[in-house]
């Protein structure tokens, strides 16, 4: 579904990514993990569009140069971003949005707008799943939120547009231990085999509750270490000095 | 700002007035220039009883000496007053319409296109139109279910041959033919306009809306409004303008007076789209326009709605004198300037009663090279014992070559006053443009999503049908304007 390629981002003689290769199959979760400024948002903001200048490499995407299109376009096809920090917007009520995000898809595929009915009913459920009051939709987006609230938005935003591809960006940070559960039960309800969720997070904790297929270790805008789930339970025992020691000294990593 | 989003603007601002076309139709004009014998002819014209051409002659002695006026935040080349026609009406006017059957079908297609449906088949919304071009009124519709509520609403002119005392009366009892300068040549030379007149304790059924259009070339218009709300009754009126594409600029000189008695309430909103000029600054109309109310009565109360998206220049302060105890006045507004556009608009809120209130919230959205000044005056009379004041005015600016300035006047009088006033200027930021993207909508649908969430407070104060219509006003005269 996605295959990243050598993908660099460099601002002046700033090596920001520094030759990513990363595939995701349709089906898989993934996760990048990685201590503060090791280039974890940066890739999402690469994939999602939000960078576009500096790059260098390929990102595929279900066939398409990734790179060639505009945000707006990569969200028609699929791909989805939980936001760090999302951004508020006054005076939009938040089902506002959430509709017109929901035609906006359904017009790119052909469709027509969604009954306005049907979509109160599905909307009612995914919120029910996330546990979240009614009044949240007739507040201004974001507006107002608290931390989890936001984050909890995002979700249900996510719910609502059934990506292909989901990327989570820090969704679990400043979640406490019940939202976090809350949280995660709607990120698995998405996933399917038709889908890829990719997970970014410095906490191993949400891996308990999401179990990712892969992991993947970033330092420095590279990925240094990639393993399966139990990556995520060495490196909140060992710490990301257990993954620089690696790169250290290759021969005597651990497995 | 990146340089994505200085082309994203370039591409904005190459949007097309889509009211930009001309109805191709005979008319009877003026030759330009104006004197007394204009006037009188102007009179003449329309038949008027000599009450109306003297107060006519008079407003033109006054304006002869008056000066045109500097201190707006606006820049414009000298108008000279001496090369527009001061009237110009359809030609079949000569034996007008008795009913729709019989308008020229060339003006009901020109309504047509500009979305306002005149037969009054369509009408069944419950919007009665008064529709004005150029400067005679073409047809009324809902007459008849209007007189059996004893409300009166016709064109100015009819009303001056129908209810001349009711005219006499109430001209220029908020807005003195010598108020200002463009108020007195709008005295001197206005051709036509509406006139509403709510007995007393009577809720108006329906909303009332005027059209106004200017077609002809190189005409000004200066129309008149004129509602007269008696003790208890209520209204609501429309007023929605658009014009043109023309590369002269076009002067237009409207006043508008309401008097609201004694717990009568008179809702005023406008949604207006002249012609803004081109991308260069070339053309638009100069939207110079005097707009008053007068709580007469205790317990009175006006509101002004206004969304100002086009003109190249807009000069308006639609404002309240709050005469009457416990009266309220109330304006809420949005301006928006792109291109070349520059705006100096706010209101007037004058404190004369006891315990009078006034709420002003006026949201100002400058684009590309457009300048958008607020301007307002909160004055308390020494008689205003608790009157009360609350102002809000935001600004929202997207790129870095247009401007927003806010010059609030405040004269307290009264120890007693409460006045409030909260200001702030921001800007569509990058992060909330994105958020829209990543969720699938278009950069135009994000922009007006935002400006119409920024501009929400002003748009929920307009009836329901004129919120829609000024959402998506929003949206075209912002095509691509993002910073």
């Amino acid at each position: 579904m996605l295959s990243i390629r050598n993908l660099k981002v460099e601002i002046g003689d700033k090596k920001i990514l520094n030759g990513i290769d990363l595939s995701v199959n349709a089906g898989e979760i993934h996760a990048i993990m990685g201590p503060n400024g090791s280039g974890k948002s940066t890739l999402a903001n690469v994939i999602t569009g939000k960078m576009e200048e500096d790059i260098s490499g390929t990102v595929e995407y279900q066939g398409y140069d990734l790179l060639e299109l505009d945000p707006e376009e990569r969200a028609r096809e699929g791909i989805f971003l939980a936001f760090q920090h999302p951004t508020e917007i006054p005076g939009v009520n938040n089902i506002y949005l959430i509709k017109a995000a929901v035609n906006a898809m359904r017009k790119h595929r052909g469709e027509a707008e969604v009954d306005a009915i049907d979509f109160l009913k599905l909307i009612r459920a995914k919120m029910k799943l996330l546990e979240i009051n009614e009044s949240f939709l007739y507040r201004s987006v974001n507006d107002g939120f608290s931390g989890g609230e936001k984050k909890r938005n995002e979700i249900l935003q996510m719910l609502m547009l059934e990506p292909q591809l989901a990327l989570l960006d820090e969704t679990d940070s400043g979640l406490d231990i019940d939202a976090l559960k809350v949280v995660s039960r709607g990120v698995n309800s998405l996933a399917d085999d038709g889908r890829a969720i990719i997970i970014v997070t410095h906490f191993p904790r949400i891996l308990e509750y999401i179990v990712p297929d892969r992991v993947h270790v970033m330092l420095n805008g590279k990925i240094v270490h990639s393993g399966d789930k139990n990556t995520a339970h060495d490196l909140e025992k060992y710490g990301y000095t257990w993954v620089t020691e690696r790169i250290n000294n290759p021969t005597e990593a651990v497995a | 700002m990146n340089t994505s989003t200085a082309q994203d603007i370039s591409e904005f601002v190459g949007r097309e007035y889509k009211e930009g076309f001309t109805t191709d139709i005979e008319s009877d004009t003026f030759p330009p220039g104006l004197d007394e014998d204009v006037v009188i002819a102007l009179s003449k014209k329309k038949n008027e009883p000599r009450f109306m051409t003297d107060w006519r002659l008079k407003a033109f002695a006054r304006w002869k000496k008056m000066q045109e006026p500097v201190w707006a935040h606006v820049n414009y080349t000298p108008i000279d007053y001496q090369s527009i026609s001061y009237y110009s009406a359809p030609k079949s006017d000569a034996d007008r319409p008795k009913s729709l059957d019989e308008v020229d079908p060339k003006l009901l297609e020109t309504y047509e296109k500009l979305g306002i449906p005149l037969s009054e088949q369509k009408m069944l919304a419950g919007v009665a139109v008064d529709a004005v071009f150029d400067s005679v009124s073409v047809a009324t519709t809902f007459k008849k279910t209007l007189a059996d509520a004893g409300v009166i609403f016709c064109s100015f002119s009819e009303a001056v041959q129908e209810y001349p005392e009711l005219v006499k009366k109430y001209l220029g009892s908020v807005v003195p033919s010598g108020d200002n300068f463009f108020a007195a040549l709008n005295s001197a030379v206005f051709s036509d306009g509406s006139f509403v007149y709510i007995p007393k304790g009577v809720r108006c059924p329906m909303e009332l809306s005027t059209y106004f259009r200017i077609n002809a070339m190189n005409t000004g218009q200066f129309e008149r409004t004129l509602i007269v709300a008696e003790e208890g009754s209520y209204v609501s009126y429309l007023e929605g303008c658009t014009a043109p594409m023309r590369d002269e600029n076009q002067l237009h000189a409207a006043v508008v007076e309401l008097v609201a008695m004694k717990d009568a309430e008179i809702k005023y909103s406008t949604v207006q789209n002249w012609y803004p000029g081109d991308e260069e600054g070339r053309g638009g109309i100069y939207n110079f326009v005097t707009k008053r109310g007068a709580c007469r009565g205790d317990n009175a109360k006006i509101s002004w709605t206004q969304v100002e998206t086009g003109s190249a220049i807009t000069w308006k302060y639609p404002s309240v004198m709050l005469e009457g105890d416990r009266s309220i006045g109330e304006f809420y507004s949005v301006a928006l300037t792109n291109n070349y556009q520059q705006a100096d608009t706010g209101t007037k809120m004058v404190h004369i009663g006891k315990d009078t209130s006034s709420t002003i919230i006026s949201k100002g959205v400058s684009a590309g090279k457009g300048q958008n000044s607020y301007r307002g005056l909160v004055r308390i009379l020494k008689g205003a014992a608790n009157a009360r004041n609350y102002s809000q005015c935001d600004s929202l600016l997207m790129g870095d070559k247009c401007g927003a300035h806010t010059f609030p006047y405040i004269e307290v009088k009264n120890p007693s006053a409460k006045v409030e006033h909260e200001a702030t200027t921001s800007r569509i930021s990058e992060d909330q443009l994105f958020y829209c993207k990543q969720r699938g909508l278009s950069e135009e649908d994000s922009v007006s999503m935002i400006v119409n969430g920024f501009c929400k407070e002003v748009f929920k104060e307009l009836p329901m049908e004129f919120a829609v219509e000024a959402q998506k006003l929003l949206g075209i005269s912002l095509e691509g304007a993002v910073g």
